[in-house]
């Protein structure tokens, strides 16, 4: 082969390169809607086209951010010239013409924000080919509070723009309604977890100060010894800072959180650990691992039994981690447990498995949900994969 | 031509396999009281981890290529074992501690992480996968030859062993504690070049230490345009170490940055170490296997010289103990890469995840290495390696340094410079490994060697594209920045900090 028949390859090589990526681009395009149906079909399929892109940025709630980029979707939706998002205070997006409008909507908008009823008025521009001589403004209320407004503008009165805008507001507050929801179930979470922790404290922390009492006087020593580790173990669980934290850290607050209950049952209870050193910087949900534990050692001493293991494993599989939390304890009845995952368990049992099984699913998908197998009398496990990274998981 | 027994090579090699299985297997059986909780619960060490790196580093292309090369075209192939260690310096100085504390366990991780696209996420995936695949091609190859070189197998017969071997240690979940096993396996390593070359070096000296003489190196071709070719390696191995894609997922299991970086320079240390032995074995071969150096396969020259210079049962027994470190030197890299391809076609290329992906994802990391090893002509393996190289020294070194050091930096920039850089250098690698190339010239030169013109493509097409697109600069940039490049202690007081006010 010559320089000339290489350099012909490169180049074919580079064009076929070119041409599969554009193909792929292509390829990966949705269908057009208007390659489908007849004209009637196609305008709607245009608007509910635009409408659907309009709708995410709105989910992240009234902003600066989320109003710019939604506000172009909008315009083209309504057909207006101008049109204007605000909130409370101040205008939040000017999109189209005649940015000088600007300064004197919120001015009025002062009834509007305060009774909630849409508005007309006259922009009281002095040039009469003005575009935006005429404006209707409707309210943006999410549960009876008004948020906003929306401002439509158009060179004369209209009927139809006053209509138009009237559901397009609607429209919004539905999105807008969306994104208190999704806010509001973020602070139950939140909550929920601040529950799970002040559910720790009281009768462990009786009972721990109880064990450590009884050795005061024996064995001052490990009366000590567990006082540090008694301090340790509330500290990291009262912290208050991060969602987040590391196997590590979690598992060295188990070992805390062992010790002090070994404390109290002594030899009844006997545990085994195995960790694969890979998986400890893995990051996790705060206080996940903990509540397993502690439900573990509760079924295992529950009852007439007189001793009971405990094993717990951390496990490195490829891009996951893998823990299993077992014992041999008392174990649960299947369908039972199912009620309890289903929130239906009622309120004193298994609060802290379905948190869990929940913040896991909202962190890492419902694909990362708790696994548990018992029965009655067969003890329990419990299997949580942990992906090693997830975007916006970060530990400490 | 004396040839090595038989028996002894297989019976290393058969070893070497079995306590490659036997420690992943049952390294963490051992089970531990909570009392032992300190020892079970330790952090791996600095020290620890970087003789793990180091094992699943020291590939074929380390264990026998340099030496063949060294041997075939004398002391201007040192550049190889000087690149392979001098990555680790790059990686130290600019990559290793931001990339710990990004917390990305593989490449497209951290693309994700710091520039917020999932499209970023999957051009890298592919990526990775290519280079994965090239760099696992060389290491079957040279399984293949060192079974037919110590037991006189049929060449393909080492590609489907390792192969096999790897897919089922993987599949199964028998590389459960893979830090022990990188860290048996560099020191099998060392200790299977470093006995035998002592040995050889005191029959040398019994020999009246006959001068090796490199004087006719240029009889033999290697490339119109030396100088750039070792240009070229130059620039592949200084920046393309930072990209592989087994080495990033090891930095996962260190602590924090600090410990991040001693790693590094405990790998330095360690793999500077083992690159002092493979010349020694270049240049006595230059002595005792002429006959390599004109046709043959040079990368043999390490297998060969202890039955040829000692001979006997000694020779046999030293011949055997390399064998063994070689088929350790195939084993740790080729599974440490294919769990790293497996681990990204299961996460990015296959739809829905469970165990049985990861099974169906392994077979898949590893099969098509092997029909491209039993397809393709043999390229010198420690050249077929430095292609690997020179393609992540074009696309994930750019993306690494600018996302690190960058603030600027945009996704469709990043998209650029991949595809430009990294796109252009897996090309021209896989012309050139084809064959579609032969003649000498400069079109070979550039496509076998294209990390000199490719690394500048990425890194100009990165910042341009950029710079062109300043409206989308990720909106979490500077948190991903502040959490880069501030020590853990630090940013976490920041955050209670923060908390408290």
């Amino acid at each position: 082969m010559t320089g000339a028949a290489v350099a012909v390859v490169v180049v074919l090589a580079g064009l076929l390169l070119g041409a599969g990526y554009l193909l792929g681009r292509r390829t990966a395009r949705p269908v057009r809607p208007s390659d489908v149906g007849t004209p009637v079909e196609h305008a709607t399929f245009e608007t509910l086209h635009t409408a659907s892109l309009a709708a995410p940025p709105l989910r992240a709630g009234l902003t600066e951010e989320s109003a710019g980029r939604s506000a172009r979707r909008l315009r083209s939706l309504l057909g207006t010239d101008a049109l204007c998002l605000t909130d409370r205070e101040r205008v939040l997006v000017w999109d189209g013409a005649g940015h000088h409008h600007g300064k004197d909507v919120m001015e009025h908008l002062k009834v509007l924000l305060d009774n909630g009823r849409d508005t007309a008025f006259d922009s009281g521009c002095g040039d009469l080919d003005c575009p935006l001589r005429w404006a209707v403004a409707v309210p943006l209320t999410v549960e009876n509070r008004v948020l906003g407004a929306l401002v439509a503008y158009a060179p004369r009165e209209s009927a139809v723009l006053a209509r138009a805008a009237g559901e397009v507001a609607r429209w919004v507050c539905v999105q807008l309604e969306l994104a208190e929801l999704d806010r509001s179930r973020t602070q139950l979470i939140e909550a929920e977890i601040k529950a799970l922790r002040a559910q720790i404290s009281p009768h462990f922390i009786f009972n721990s100060l109880a064990a450590i009492a009884s050795f005061v006087r024996t064995d001052p020593e490990q009366a000590r010894e567990l006082l540090l580790e008694f301090a340790d173990f509330t500290r990291y669980s009262f912290r208050r800072h991060g969602e987040f934290t590391t196997l590590a850290d979690e598992l060295h607050s188990i070992d805390q959180y062992l010790a002090l209950v070994r404390a109290r049952f002594g030899e009844r209870l006997s545990v085994t650990l195995q960790v694969a050193p890979e998986v400890l910087p893995v990051a996790l949900p705060f206080l996940c691992l903990q509540p397993l534990v502690e439900n573990a050692v509760k079924h295992g001493l529950e009852g007439a039994v007189t001793r009971s293991r405990i094993t717990i494993s951390a496990l490195d599989a490829g891009s996951e981690a893998e823990v299993v939390i077992e014992d041999d304890g008392t174990g649960m009845d299947p369908e039972r447990l199912r009620q309890i995952l289903r929130g239906e368990g009622g309120v004193s049992t298994g609060i802290g498995l379905l948190n869990v099984d929940e913040r896991l699913r909202q962190v890492y998908g419902d694909d990362y949900g708790l696994v548990i197998e018992t029965g009655v009398g067969a003890g329990m496990k419990i299997t949580l994969r942990l992906p090693k990274y997830r975007a916006g998981v970060h530990g400490s | 031509m004396s040839t090595p027994d038989h028996m002894a090579s297989w019976v290393a090699v058969a070893l070497v396999v079995l306590a490659t299985v036997l420690v992943g297997g049952f390294g963490l059986r051992i089970s531990r009281t909570t009392s032992d909780f300190y020892v079970a619960s330790r952090t791996v060490r600095p020290r620890l981890n970087a003789a793990a790196i180091s094992g699943e580093y020291l590939s074929a292309a380390s264990f026998l290529g340099v030496a063949g090369l060294v041997l075939v075209h004398g002391p201007d192939m040192l550049w190889y074992p000087v690149g392979y260690t001098a990555g680790y310096l790059v990686l130290l100085v600019f990559v290793a501690a931001p990339l710990r504390r990004s917390g990305a366990y593989t490449l497209p991780d951290f693309a994700e992480g710091r520039l917020e696209s999932r499209q970023v996420r999957r051009l890298v995936s592919a990526l990775v996968v290519g280079a994965g695949w090239l760099y696992l091609v060389p290491q079957l190859q040279g399984a293949g030859l060192t079974l037919k070189i110590l037991t006189g197998a049929p060449g393909w017969l080492g590609d489907v062993l390792v192969a096999t071997v790897v897919a089922a240690a993987v599949a199964a979940g028998g590389m459960r504690s893979i830090t022990f096993v990188q860290v048996f396996q560099y020191w099998l390593k060392l200790t299977a070049l470093l006995v035998p070359a002592l040995f050889l070096v005191l029959a040398w000296q019994g020999d009246g230490r006959p001068r090796v003489s490199f004087d006719d190196q240029l009889t033999v071709f290697r490339a119109d345009h030396p100088l750039y070719a070792t240009y070229g390696l130059i620039v592949a191995t200084f920046l393309g170490t930072m990209g592989l894609p087994h080495v990033v997922v090891r930095f996962y299991t260190s602590p924090n940055g600090r410990d991040a970086r001693r790693t590094t320079v405990a790998v330095l240390a360690l793999v500077g170490l083992f690159y002092l032995l493979p010349p020694i074995y270049g240049a006595l071969g230059r002595l005792y296997t002429p006959e390599l150096r004109y046709g043959g396969d040079a990368d043999a020259a390490v297998l060969l010289l202890p039955a040829r210079v000692i001979g006997g049962l000694g020779g046999d027994f030293l011949g055997a103990l390399i064998a063994g470190g070689a088929f350790a030197a195939f084993l740790s890299t080729a599974s440490g890469l294919t769990m790293a391809v497996a681990g990204v076609i299961t996460q990015d290329v296959l739809p829905s995840r469970g165990v049985r992906h990861f099974r169906l994802a392994t077979v898949l990391a590893i099969a098509v290495p092997l029909a491209g090893s039993l397809l393709v002509s043999r390229v010198p393996v420690a050249d077929a390696v430095g292609m690997a190289f020179a393609v992540s020294a074009s696309s994930f070194c750019p993306l690494l340094v600018l996302g690190i050091w960058w603030r600027r930096l945009t996704p469709p920039g990043a998209v650029a410079g991949l595809l430009l850089g990294g796109g252009s250098a897996l090309l021209a690698v896989a012309i050139t490994v084809s064959g579609a190339v032969r003649p000498p010239g400069w079109p070979h030169a550039l496509l076998a060697w294209p990390a000199v013109w490719s690394v500048p493509v990425g890194f100009l097409a990165m910042i341009l594209v950029s710079l062109a697109t300043p409206g989308r600069i990720p909106p979490g940039t500077n948190a991903a920045m502040t959490r880069f490049h501030l020590p853990e202690a630090l940013s976490s007081a920041r955050a209670a900090a923060g908390r408290e006010r």
